[in-house]
């Protein structure tokens, strides 16, 4: 293993390719993604050993294994978990979670929603294609209702989790969208999550192209998409649309759907800062229709996990000068023996 | 002025010296059981004793006054000699209400001391007991000495003067029970009137209530004729050193802070409450000045998940639970096995299997910590022997973990957790171990490389330059790390990662046997059964039984010399809580026939059924 540092000192993303062959499907939107994480961390000024790449099971969990950084891939949803002690052992680190829908909104269901819960500073990436690829196409927490696969051959029953409305419910402080193959988009997303302090979650719309190709059609394919696309933008109207525009107003606790020319003065301006979720919340429920929103739903401040564990333990070693075993155990009641 | 023994003698009574007591508290979950219980401990310890206790209350949480589910016991042995266990019968019970009577008399030795408290036997108290009839009055306590107190109104009498209410007067008559008790194993009341005034320091009248009833207990015995005789207990001959009593719990909580200190690491425990284990939460949550990081997480999984990512980034790691936390742990623990990473997994087992008796202690565990993970998942088992060998024994595994780069179980059960001795403080100079060197250098980094002594991988702490790596739950090319389906590498890493767990045995000191170095009988225990063993044994000895005793910490690796010493007796005895673990490992380790003696009733064996058992076994071998 080498420090690998290029030569003007400078971290590039080669610095960040791992030298394992990198075994997805050809195809594959997880490829996108690797490219843009690998490209952005060496822009964010720490040095390469301040990286962390934790993930679960599952095939965007091969990830840590293609990056050369601190790396670890764990077990079946447990990625939250074993991430949340990597950084209280090492604060200093950025962790970076890599998940599936399947990992993280299934059988880690309840990690990723304590994780959020608790605000640690770490930066959640859910890769979503609404499907299991790893096991070969069964549906998943987000696939839509009726959807035939493996398991469902009469089409699934189960209804589909929002990852951000999830996200949301768990209090998550910064909570975003974006597209494997909207790259300059991905990437001003991960930066945004990465300079977040608290748990950054990012839903990254991901297409399996063997088991669920196309599942995000109505927003990747060229011809739709800015059609379809509401890129959210703070201080900017949510307006949506090239040929006739169109923008989200609030009628009563509903979004609605308005013409944006008509309505100029009452189409909501995005604030990702504001503290009331609502208006997000609103906004994830709009679903798989249309508009689909892209860009930072959330983020605003609040106090992170590991800084009050470390706070306490600061303070505690302040008023009682650092732990002496000999006073723990010789203190309390005890008796000499001659 | 204290009060002593001799300042307070009106009426002549006789004393009599005894080698050893068993007394048994019992009450309501209200009547302040256990803290009169470890009164009695604390002073008992101070007075020089040899003793062990045992504290046995509900699940229930506050379980309706008066009821039996809500009976609350405190039992404590004491002795001039050694002291191996809270003892089989108690010789002296004192029952707060007819629930307490009815829950423990058939324990009560005959002739036993029973003292009641005749002011809780009316007609509701009964019928909440289940008594048809008034036992005080039906002659069915002929059997022991009986001692009727009319507890509550003697406190209340004592404590006319106080102007607190008297409900709150009431709650003072355990203290009154235990004055009483003092005076009858002539101890001093100075201890506990310490402990009152700390504890109450900021109520005055309240503290006041509770010396007065205390001295007011003491008085009475000495001035009443019911007590004609009162006993002593002389001091056993310890083993000079500063002694302190503790539990299992907190003496594994201490256990783990020491080694943090030796191997000169931040300890991080991430686990999820459960009985009888939070204690050990508990403990450590308050010792943030060592720079303990206690994470209670969401589940048992993210407990343990959470200790193993603490453990890459270069903490002592340790996750705690019991029978039903540890199943859930399982698999998370194949992940530690698998990435060569130190993890300490304290099991404090209960009875079971699900959720079982969650207060009650058993030995179910041991198959479950050794092959409850997918294919061949070694893992280092240490079963602490007592309450104060859980400091040891969470020590000891702390150091093995760390040398060799395994996971580590520690084995404790119900009856070590709460159950507490007195400790021999240890000489910290002399602790073993030392810090551990982490690796840091990039030019001779491989990270599953292994070192030919202890088969260790270099522990490099996520975070430090140049020592970028991954791991994960993916087969490794030993050296490189790399991901490896090669089918050489796997039977050469299966092997290597149970190699690595053989090595222990090679640091382990040779077996001690008690007792005969060869011969008809011996009895092998593990964990929590080693006090009862051990007296039971010794009533065998002393009465000329061929018969020996050992004791094994290390359930995995077994230690070296263990079949050569089986080998040398006729027959191998193994009484375990449980259907016969140990047993089988010994029969499948070793090719030779053992035989077992299983108490599953969340129970710990009494010190004469061991006895009993011997001499049964000896009677059908000759």
């Amino acid at each position: 293993m080498s420090a690998a540092i290029s030569k003007n000192g400078k971290l590039t993303r080669k610095d960040f390719a791992a030298g394992q062959d990198v075994r997805w499907c050809p195809g594959c939107g997880d490829y996108a993604i690797l490219a843009a994480v690998q490209s952005v961390l060496p822009t964010l000024g720490l040095p390469k050993e301040r990286f962390a790449v934790v993930s679960g099971i599952g095939c965007s969990s091969r990830f840590p294994y293609y990056m050369n950084t601190f790396g670890f891939h764990s077990i079946h949803g447990r990625a939250p978990a074993v991430a949340t002690g990597l950084k209280l052992a090492n604060p200093d680190l950025q962790v970076w979670i890599i998940t599936g829908d399947g990992d993280a909104l299934s059988i880690g269901g309840n990690h990723f929603i304590h994780a959020m819960r608790r605000n640690l500073d770490i930066n959640i990436l859910l890769f979503n294609n609404r499907i299991y690829g790893l096991t070969k196409g069964q549906y998943s927490p987000t696939s839509e209702l009726g959807k035939k696969t493996k398991s469902t051959p009469y089409g699934s029953v189960d209804r589909p989790f929002m990852p951000l409305a999830v996200a949301l419910g768990s209090q998550a402080t910064f909570v975003a969208r974006t597209i494997d193959v909207f790259g300059a988009h991905l990437k001003n997303t991960l930066k945004a999550a990465a300079a977040h302090k608290g748990t950054s979650f990012v839903e990254i719309y991901q297409n399996c192209n063997i088991f669920n190709n196309g599942a995000w059609l109505n927003v990747t394919d060229k011809s739709v998409r800015h059609e379809n696309i509401l890129y959210l933008e703070d201080g900017k109207p949510m307006v949506f649309g090239t040929q006739s525009p169109k923008g989200l107003r609030l009628n009563g606790a509903e979004l609605e759907i308005v013409d944006a020319a008509e309505h100029a003065d009452e189409i909501l301006v995005h604030d990702a800062g504001r503290q009331d979720p609502t208006v997000a919340f609103l906004l994830t429920q709009l679903g798989s229709g249309i508009p689909r929103p892209i860009g930072i739903f959330r983020s605003v401040e609040a106090p992170t996990y590991d800084a009050g564990v470390m706070e306490q333990i600061q303070t505690a070693k302040q008023q009682q000068g650092e732990g002496s075993l000999k006073d723990l155990l010789y203190s309390t009641d005890s008796w000499v023996v001659s | 002025m204290e009060s002593t023994v001799e300042d307070q003698g009106t009426v002549t009574k006789s004393v009599e010296t005894l080698e050893r007591v068993v007394i048994r508290f019992a009450g309501d979950s209200g009547d302040g059981i256990q803290l009169t219980g470890n009164q009695f401990t604390k002073t008992t310890a101070a007075a020089g004793n040899d003793l062990a206790t045992f504290p046995d209350f509900p699940a229930e949480i506050r379980a309706p006054a008066g009821t039996l589910g809500g009976v609350s016991g405190f039992q404590i042995q004491f002795s001039s000699g050694d002291v191996f266990t809270p003892g089989d019968s108690p010789n002296v019970l004192v029952a707060m209400n007819p629930a307490a009577l009815k829950v423990n008399l058939a324990d009560l030795t005959p002739n036993g001391i029973l003292i009641v408290n005749t002011d809780s036997f009316g007609k509701r108290d009964l019928q909440k007991a289940d008594y048809g009839k008034n036992p005080l009055e039906d002659g069915s306590l002929s059997g022991y000495r009986t001692f009727r107190v009319s507890l509550t109104d003697l406190t209340l009498a004592a404590l006319s003067d106080n102007p607190l209410p008297k409900k709150s007067k009431t709650r003072c008559k355990n203290f009154f029970a235990l004055g009483m008790v003092y005076w009858l194993y002539s101890r001093p009341l100075k201890p506990t009137q310490d402990f009152i005034r700390t504890k109450f320091g900021d109520k005055a009248d309240v503290l006041e209530a509770n010396l007065t009833a205390l001295k007011a207990g003491y008085a009475y015995c000495d001035a009443n004729n019911t007590f004609q005789v009162h006993y002593e207990v002389p001091s056993a001959t310890l083993t000079p050193g500063t002694y302190r009593n503790i539990d299992g719990n907190t003496a594994a909580a201490y256990g783990l802070i020491a080694a943090a200190q030796t191997l000169e690491l931040p300890l991080f425990y991430g686990t999820y409450p459960i009985t009888p284990a939070s204690e050990i939460l508990h403990e450590l949550s308050k010792h943030k000045e060592f720079g303990v990081i206690t994470f209670q997480a969401e589940d048992e999984i993210a407990g343990v998940c959470s200790a193993i990512g603490a453990a890459y980034g270069g903490s002592l790691a340790a996750t705690g639970s019991s029978g039903p936390g540890i199943a859930l742990k399982l698999e998370a623990i194949g992940l530690a096995v698998m990435t060569e990473l130190p993890l300490v997994i304290i099991d404090v087992q209960r009875a079971g299997p699900s959720t079982g008796m969650p207060t009650k202690t058993e030995q179910g565990d041991l198959l479950q910590v050794l092959f409850g993970r997918n294919s061949d998942s070694p893992c280092v088992v240490l079963a602490a022997q007592s309450p104060s060998d859980c400091f040891t024994t969470a020590y000891e595994a702390a150091l093995i973990a760390t040398k060799h780069m395994v996971p580590v179980f520690v084995l404790s059960d119900g009856y070590l957790a709460f159950g507490s001795e007195p400790w021999r403080l240890p000489d910290l100079e002399t602790l073993p171990g030392k810090p551990v060197k982490f690796h840091t250098d990039p030019a001779t980094f491989a990270p599953y490389s292994h070192d030919p002594e202890t088969l260790a991988r270099p522990w490099a702490k996520a975070g430090t330059p140049g020592l970028e790596h991954r791991i994960g739950g993916l087969e490794k090319q030993e050296g490189s790390g790399k991901i490896s389906y090669n089918p050489e590498n796997h039977q050469k890493m299966v092997e290597l990662r149970q190699a690595k767990v053989d090595r222990v045995a090679l640091d382990l000191p040779p077996i001690e046997v008690f007792g005969p170095k060869n011969g008809k009988l011996l009895c092998v225990s593990w964990g929590s059964t080693f006090g009862a063993v051990r007296a039971g044994v010794g009533r065998c000895l002393k009465r000329g039984l061929d018969v020996a005793h050992i004791h094994l910490r290390n359930l995995s690796p077994f230690p070296s010399d263990l079949g050569e010493i089986l080998r040398r007796y006729e027959t191998i005895l193994v009484p375990e809580m449980n259907m016969g673990h140990l047993r089988m490992l010994l029969r499948a380790s070793f090719l030779i026939d053992v035989k077992g003696y299983s108490k599953i009733q969340g129970k710990p064996f009494r010190e004469s059924e061991i006895a009993e058992k011997i001499e049964e076994t000896l009677e059908v071998q000759s």
